[in-house]
C-alpha cells in the first residue's frame, strides 16, 4: 500500500472487508500469515501505534465533542494550547464548527460520523482505515464525509477505506481491491476495475450478477 | 387503617417539629451505618467489580454467579455470623464491636458487597465493546483502555452505590442483632419502628416508617435528576441557549 492513495476495498457482505480493516488496525488477529508495515513485521500492538480506524457505526465517549476529538491527542502529551487549535480546524473541516460543547451521543447519526472522522484524522497515523464511513448517511452527510476524506489525502498517509457502494468507489479511488469470501480477487485501478475486470468474480459483481 | 396513616402522618410532621433529639439522633444514626458501610464495602468492592467486568479468568462465571447468589442474603443470618465472630468469645471480639454502630456499618459493608460486585461488574462486562476497541484504536494503552470504560460506566456503579445505601439503611436484621436497638446508642430508624410496633405504637412506628421512607425518595430522586442533567447538555449549555433566545 502507498502513501497519498485512497484504496478501496469493494466487496459485498460479509467478504472479509471489515475483518480485514479490524486487523491492520490491531485490533484482531489474523488466523495464519504475517503482517508487514514499512519492510518491517509488525504485530497488533505495533499497528495499533500506526493506524486509527473509523467503525462503520461510530462510536462516542460520554463526553463532550471536543473531549472526543482530543482523546487521542491528550493521550499523545499533545500541548494544550495545540490540541484547541487542532480540534477547531478538525472540526470545521467536517463543517461542525460551534459543536465542541454538545454531547457527542445526542448528535445525529451523521454529525456522529463526521465527529468520528474528525478525531481520527487529528492523530495523522500513517494509516487511515474507514469502515464504510458513509454508509446509512443521508446524501448531504456523505457528500461532507467523501469531501473531507479526499482533502485529506497527503503524500504519506495510507487511506483505506471499505464499501459496497460501487459509484462511491469509481468516485473516490485510487486503487481497488476486491474481496470476496475472504481473498482478494483483484487489485486494480478504477478505470481498468470498471472497465475491463480481469476475474470472472469482478466482472460478476461490477454487473450485479454476483450472488452471496 | 386509613385513619392510622392520616395519624402517622401527623405524628411524623410532630415528630419532626418537636426537635426531639432522640429523633435526629435516630436518623443521624441509621445514615451513619448506612453511609460508613457502604463507603467501607466501595473499598474493596470496586476492585473486586472491575477485576471481574474487564478481565477474563477461569471459573469467572461461577465467581460472579456467588456473588449475584448473595445479594439476597438473609440479613438476619448475616446478623447471627456477625455477632458470633463480634461477641467476647469471638474471633473478633476484641475489637468491641458488638453494640456499637461501627459494628453496625461492618455488617452493612458486608451486606452490600454483593449489590456493588455484582452491578458494577454486570456494568462494565457488558460495556458497548466497541467503546473497548475504539479507546484502542485512538492510541490507548490497555490500563488506559480499561480507566476509560470504568468512566464510562460510572453512572452505573453509582446507581449501585445507591442501592447498596438504600439497601443498608433499610434493613433491620444486623441492625437489631449486632447492634443491640440500644435507645440513644444504637437504635436506628429500622429498629425505632420495630420498637414501636412491639409496644402498640403503631402511629409513631409509621411516623418513623415515613421518615425512612422519604430519605429513600429524596435520595433516589436526587440521584435521577442528576442523572438527567448529566444526560442533557448540561446547565451551562442550557443557560447559553436561553441567553441566546434573549433572556438574561
Amino acid at each position: 500500500m502507498q502513501g497519498g492513495k485512497i484504496i478501496v476495498l469493494l466487496g459485498v457482505n460479509g467478504a472479509g472487508k471489515t475483518t480485514l480493516m479490524r486487523i491492520i488496525a490491531g485490533l484482531e488477529n489474523p488466523d495464519e500469515g504475517k503482517l508487514f508495515f514499512n519492510g518491517k513485521n509488525i504485530d497488533a500492538k505495533g499497528l495499533r501505534q500506526v493506524s486509527t480506524l473509523v467503525f462503520q457505526k461510530s462510536a462516542m465517549f460520554s463526553m463532550n465533542v471536543y473531549d472526543n476529538l482530543a482523546y487521542g491527542l491528550r493521550i499523545r502529551g499533545v500541548h494544550k494550547e495545540e490540541i484547541s487549535r487542532k480540534v477547531c480546524a478538525e472540526l470545521e473541516a467536517v463543517r461542525l464548527s460551534g459543536f465542541e460543547k454538545r454531547r457527542a451521543k445526542k448528535t445525529s447519526g451523521g454529525e456522529q460520523q463526521r465527529i468520528a472522522l474528525a478525531r481520527a484524522f487529528l492523530l495523522d497515523s500513517n494509516i487511515l482505515l474507514l469502515d464504510e464511513p458513509t454508509a446509512n448517511l443521508d446524501p448531504n452527510s456523505a457528500t461532507i464525509i467523501e469531501k473531507a476524506i479526499i482533502n485529506k489525502k497527503s503524500t504519506q498517509q495510507i487511506i483505506v477505506m471499505s464499501t459496497h457502494n460501487l459509484s462511491q468507489a469509481r468516485r473516490m479511488a485510487d486503487e481497488i481491491v476486491h474481496i470476496y469470501n475472504g481473498e482478494i480477487v483483484e487489485a486494480a485501478e478504477p478505470e481498468n476495475f470498471f472497465e475491463n475486470p480481469k476475474s470472472e468474480i469482478s466482472r460478476k459483481f461490477v454487473n450485479g450478477e454476483l450472488e452471496f | 387503617m386509613a385513619d392510622i396513616i392520616v395519624t402517622a402522618f401527623q405524628q411524623a410532621i410532630k415528630l419532626i417539629e418537636s426537635g426531639n433529639p432522640e429523633v435526629y439522633a435516630t436518623v443521624y444514626r441509621s445514615i451513619y451505618v448506612a453511609g460508613l458501610g457502604t463507603l467501607l464495602s466501595c473499598v474493596w468492592s470496586i476492585p473486586i467489580a472491575v477485576f471481574l467486568g474487564l478481565y477474563n479468568f477461569r471459573g469467572k462465571w461461577f465467581v460472579k454467579g456467588v456473588f449475584n447468589a448473595l445479594i439476597g442474603i438473609p440479613t438476619v443470618a448475616l446478623g447471627l455470623l456477625l455477632y458470633l465472630f463480634f461477641s467476647r468469645q469471638g474471633e473478633l471480639g476484641s475489637f468491641h464491636l458488638l453494640y456499637t454502630l461501627n459494628g453496625i456499618a461492618i455488617g452493612e459493608a458486608i451486606l452490600v458487597t454483593p449489590i456493588i460486585v455484582s452491578f458494577t461488574a454486570n456494568a462494565l462486562g457488558t460495556a458497548d465493546t466497541q467503546l473497548r476497541d475504539l479507546a484502542k484504536t485512538l492510541g490507548a494503552s490497555g490500563l488506559r483502555t480499561n480507566l476509560t470504560l470504568i468512566r464510562e460506566t460510572i453512572w452505573s456503579m453509582v446507581l449501585s452505590i445507591t442501592a447498596s445505601f438504600n439497601r443498608g439503611f433499610g434493613e433491620l436484621g444486623i441492625a437489631t442483632i449486632v447492634g443491640g436497638n440500644l435507645l440513644g446508642e444504637t437504635r436506628v430508624l429500622t429498629t425505632a419502628i420495630s420498637t414501636e410496633i412491639d409496644f402498640g405504637r403503631f402511629d409513631i412506628a409509621m411516623a418513623y416508617a415515613i421518615l425512612l421512607m422519604t430519605i429513600v425518595i429524596v435520595l433516589a430522586l436526587t440521584i435521577s435528576i442528576i442523572e438527567r442533567v448529566r444526560q442533557e447538555e448540561g446547565l451551562w449549555g442550557k443557560m447559553s441557549l436561553w441567553r441566546g433566545l434573549g433572556g438574561s
